[in-house]
């Protein structure tokens, strides 16, 4: 991939800070990356690394306080998307772009029947009579394996995997162009998982949607992503298609995020995780974020500002110690 | 708690310590908090003081001068027997304030022993309380502090067990539920020795772990019994006249309403005060205590 | 459903008999003579004994407790008043209508103002109006009832004398008493909106709302209020409690002849029948408000509702 301006979606230098009690939280911190049509890309990193900040920005539902995007631009289809009204803001929410949440036993409005809340979405954008949303809704529900005759019932009478089904029909009621997809799977059981992402994937290539996977978990992400960035305390620290990342990776957290993961075939007696813990977001480390752990630190990582560099066509990396990528 | 370098676990006596801290720092943060603080501890001094910032003897009855509207010498003016109406609204703050604690401790304490038992013996003995409690929660306080209060009669000790009771259910259950929680995770670990150590983990997880949400509310009820002591003595209950309590003031200021509303407005404004100033604090010992309610 | 209406109705008769005999046994043990101090100092023994043997005093516990449970709720019949010689139940049915006035007028104001109150607090979070409504909420909850009837009543009667400061006869005449009653209640039920809202609008489903391109208005009220009110109902129930403990003080204020007035009344002459009467009347009515509350959380919280269809209902595979 490269970072040019015809992409679909392009992300240029977003900063997102949080005010809590007079702490300033920086929780993105110059954020870029290209997204074209229909590709996948996949955003890798720990618990807090910023991942769902960068995509609720992109949505603009960040709540306003104690958040706010303090600069950057977010490009869809050319409009910058941080520019635009609230009300231009609303027409795209939910029809251009659409999310999936990370938890399906909250997501939904427990009180509100399940085909109510998919319709209200069609209602929302679209010019049609009640018993059009109805048909449409039935549809969505068929599509993601639920039957039809389901929609008059509440979300509380559905499993995790079920309701995470009805999550994703509503996000894509209205075919977005774009999905963003926050650990759709996470919070539910395996075998319900790779059903879930099996499901996501097949609609994607239905309907051509891009979108934009974030997970912590590098199985869900090999299996559904074209493109990978790994965020780090706000950063991108590594941007590239799957190969290029997964068999060449060229960050020292990159590759200790691969030698995290236990390995079936490695006749290992203990986990190898990467020392230390995630720096304080409202106290971050003067240079590379990544310095305090990582075993190739060295004065100028520490001191100073690292920029994201292309080391091969398409891969980037923000380390200076990474000359040539490994194998 | 981690030690971000050196991965050292970091005892949880410490870090108690370090929450109590973040607690009390968030408290001085919030004005309201610090007002109602500073005020129930002007009371409370203005209470423990009482004979010495007070002008006059409470009972001291001065025919010539009744119903006098405030003055230099009188500064709330006095009532149908010339008594100063300061002097008396400054002792009646040790009433006030001495059942409302008390009460909130003995219906307090009544109720955690309550729940003790039920929580610790189950079956029968928590069926029974429980029922008790239920049949306890569907007479409203006040009444019931009423119905008691007329079985016994008036005076200073009737009234402090009429108006505990009412707080014995919500004890009762906060301590049931948290020894039922501790229970069922001691199920899943060790089937045997459960008894003899539960009293130690009671008093060494439960009791913590309950300790701030019954804090609050008895922060509030504290103001709820002070209210409710006022009420009893308004109706004639309660503690009556010659000793001073608002809530009797305000009864006697009643039928004078139009010549000497002084009678009336004074003590019944110290009572605000009092109760305000218990609810501003546990307003923000609540916010304090939950910090995700800041944002 | 009308099986969930019929087993909290049967649940419900332990407490009332409970609440019954709790009552009944806390009056029991009233210290001293009750007649002798109700029939006065120059009462002879004879006439003290006489009376005694009339009320039934001298029984024994048991058979007291019985008459009385077998009499309230298998002939409705509370006794007489043992002063006046009158029939409780009469005098009771024939208060509780201005009662009831009150009592309704009360909840419909903490309802019509308290929650519209909390809401605007709760959309307005930590800025000035939130600030200010919750300030005077604060005031609300901190004065008694029965000074603030005695403020008003300075203030509209005395001073101004636009409102009559006791009695019964137009709706002029409820006005004060409705407001003054009221007045804690409104404060609590906007706090209680205010934090429930608060709550509910930090829910993800509120998210999923603004993240399918709805109007925060929208927002607000179809996704967040629905969700916020459900907890709200029952703390309008237990205001009820307050409401009706608090009508005592107010009607006595306001001279008002409803239950409230008679219970104070009998405490005043010592006619420990009315007394224990009129609690538990207040007492049971309670009870039966509180009830009715939990079978309308029922009707509308559709998980409840559930809870008691599906087990008839074959369980459907999910």
């Amino acid at each position: 991939m490269a970072l040019t301006n015809s992409a679909f979606l392009s992300v240029r230098d977003l900063v997102v800070e949080y005010t809590a009690e007079d702490q300033v939280i920086h929780a993105v911190n110059g954020v870029s990356f290209d997204l074209e049509r229909g590709k996948t890309l996949g955003l890798v990193g720990e618990t807090g690394a910023g991942k769902t900040s960068i995509a609720k920005a992109i949505m603009r539902i960040l709540p306003d306080p104690p958040a706010r995007i303090r600069s950057g631009e977010i490009y869809l289809d050319g409009e910058d998307l941080l520019k635009l009204s609230e009300k231009e803001m609303r027409k795209i929410r939910g029809r251009k772009v659409s999310m999936i949440f990370q938890d399906p036993m909250t997501a939904l409005n427990p009180i509100m029947k399940v085909g109510a809340q998919i319709s209200e979405v069609i209602r929302l954008h679209n010019k049609v009579t009640g018993r059009e949303a109805r048909e449409r809704t039935v549809l969505m529900l068929e599509r993601v394996g639920i039957p039809g005759d389901r929609a008059d019932d509440y979300p509380h009478q559905f499993s995790g995997g079920m309701k995470q089904r009805v999550v994703i029909a509503m996000a894509l009621a209205c075919n977005p162009e774009l999905l963003i997809a926050d650990e759709p799977t996470t919070a539910l059981d395996v075998t319900i998982q790779a059903q879930v992402l099996e499901m996501i994937n097949k609609l994607k290539s239905d309907f051509n949607t891009s979108m934009i996977m974030i997970s912590h978990n590098l199985g869900v992400v090999a299996e559904v992503c074209d493109d990978l960035a790994v965020v780090y305390a706000g950063e991108i620290v590594e941007l590239g298609s799957k190969e290029a990342v997964f068999d060449r990776p060229a960050h020292p957290y990159t590759r200790g995020l691969f030698g995290a993961v236990p390995k079936l075939y490695d006749d290992r007696e203990r986990l190898s995780p990467i020392l230390g813990l995630p720096p304080d977001p409202s106290n971050l480390p003067q240079g590379c974020h990544f310095s305090p752990r990582c075993p190739y630190a060295t004065d100028p990582c520490r001191n100073d500002k690292i920029p994201l560099r292309e080391i091969e066509p398409g891969h980037f990396s923000r380390c200076i110690q990474v000359i040539r990528p490994e194998g | 708690m981690l030690n971000a370098t050196t991965a050292e676990v970091i005892p949880s006596r410490v870090k108690r310590q370090s929450e109590l801290a973040a607690v009390a720092r968030r408290l001085s943060k919030n004005p309201s908090a610090i007002i109602g603080f500073v005020v129930a501890v002007f009371l409370v001094l203005i209470a423990i003081f009482a004979p010495l910032i007070a002008p006059y003897p409470y009972d001291k009855q001065d025919l010539m001068n009744s119903r006098k509207p405030p003055s230099p010498q009188h500064i709330f003016g006095t009532d149908e027997l010339g008594r100063d109406v300061f002097s008396r609204v400054i002792w009646g703050s040790r009433f006030s304030l001495t059942v409302g604690v008390l009460a909130v401790l003995l219906g307090s304490g009544v109720g955690v022993i309550f729940g003790a038992l039920a929580g610790y013996f189950g079956g029968l003995i928590d069926d029974l309380v429980m029922r008790l409690m239920d049949i306890l929660q569907s007479i409203p306080d006040i009444l019931l502090a009423i119905t008691i209060s007329v079985a016994l009669g008036p005076g200073f000790f009737n009234t402090l067990l009429a108006l505990s009771v009412g707080g014995i259910p919500m004890a009762c259950r906060l301590m049931r539920a948290g020894i039922l929680g501790i229970r069922k995770q001691e199920y899943l670990e060790a089937a045997t020795a459960i008894n003899a150590s539960t009293l130690r983990i009671i008093i060494r997880h439960v009791l913590p772990n309950a300790f701030a949400p019954v804090l609050v509310s008895a922060t509030m009820m504290i103001g709820h019994i002070i209210l409710g002591a006022a009420m009893l003595s308004f109706i004639g209950l309660g503690v009556q006249p010659p000793t001073p309590e608002w809530g009797s003031m305000i009864a006697g200021g009643r039928s004078l309403i139009r010549s000497c509303p002084w009678m009336v407005t004074f003590p019944g404004i110290f009572i605000m005060l009092a109760v305000l100033a218990l609810n501003m604090f546990g307003d923000g010992l609540r916010d304090a205590l939950d910090p995700k309610l800041k944002k | 459903m009308s099986r969930y209406v019929l087993r909290r109705l049967v649940q419900l008769i332990p407490v009332v008999l409970g609440v019954t005999i709790l009552i009944f046994t806390i009056m029991y043990f009233i210290p001293g003579d009750p007649v002798r101090l109700m029939l006065g100092p120059e009462a002879t023994l004879a006439d003290i004994e006489a009376k005694r043997q009339q009320l039934g005093l001298n029984d024994p516990y048991f058979m007291r407790l019985g008459k009385f449970l077998r009499d309230v709720f298998l002939r409705f019949d509370f006794g007489k008043s043992w002063v006046y010689n009158v029939p409780v139940t009469t005098e009771l049915l024939h208060r509780l209508p201005r009662t009831l006035i009150i009592a309704v007028v009360c909840i419909l104001l903490q309802i019509l103002v308290g929650i519209p109150l909390g809401i605007v607090a709760a959309i307005n979070h930590n800025r000035w109006g939130d600030r200010v409504a919750m300030f005077v909420a604060l005031f609300g909850i901190s004065m008694p009832n029965f000074w603030i009837a005695l403020m008003l009543v300075l203030f509209f009667s005395v001073q101004l004398g636009w409102l009559p400061p006791y009695g019964i006869g137009g709706i002029q005449y409820y006005i004060l008493p409705c407001i003054a009653n009221a007045f804690p209640g409104i404060a609590t039920q906007a706090r209680q909106t205010r934090s429930s809202m608060l709550e509910v609008i930090r829910s993800d489903y509120i998210t999923t709302a603004r993240a399918k391109g709805m109007s925060e208005f929208q927002v607000i009220f179809k996704h967040a209020l629905p969700n916020a009110l459900l907890p709200v109902i029952t703390v309008i129930g237990n205001g009820m409690g307050r409401l009706l403990a608090g009508t005592v003080v107010i009607e006595s204020i306001f001279s008002i002849p409803g239950v409230g007035m008679y219970l104070v009344g009998g405490i005043n002459t010592r006619d420990y029948n009315v007394v224990q009467s009129s609690v538990i009347f207040l007492a049971i009515a309670f009870t039966l408000i509180m009830l009715l509350v939990d079978l309308m959380y029922a009707v509308i919280d559709p998980r409840i509702k559930a809870q008691f269809a599906a087990k008839k209902r074959r369980k459907r595979h999910a």
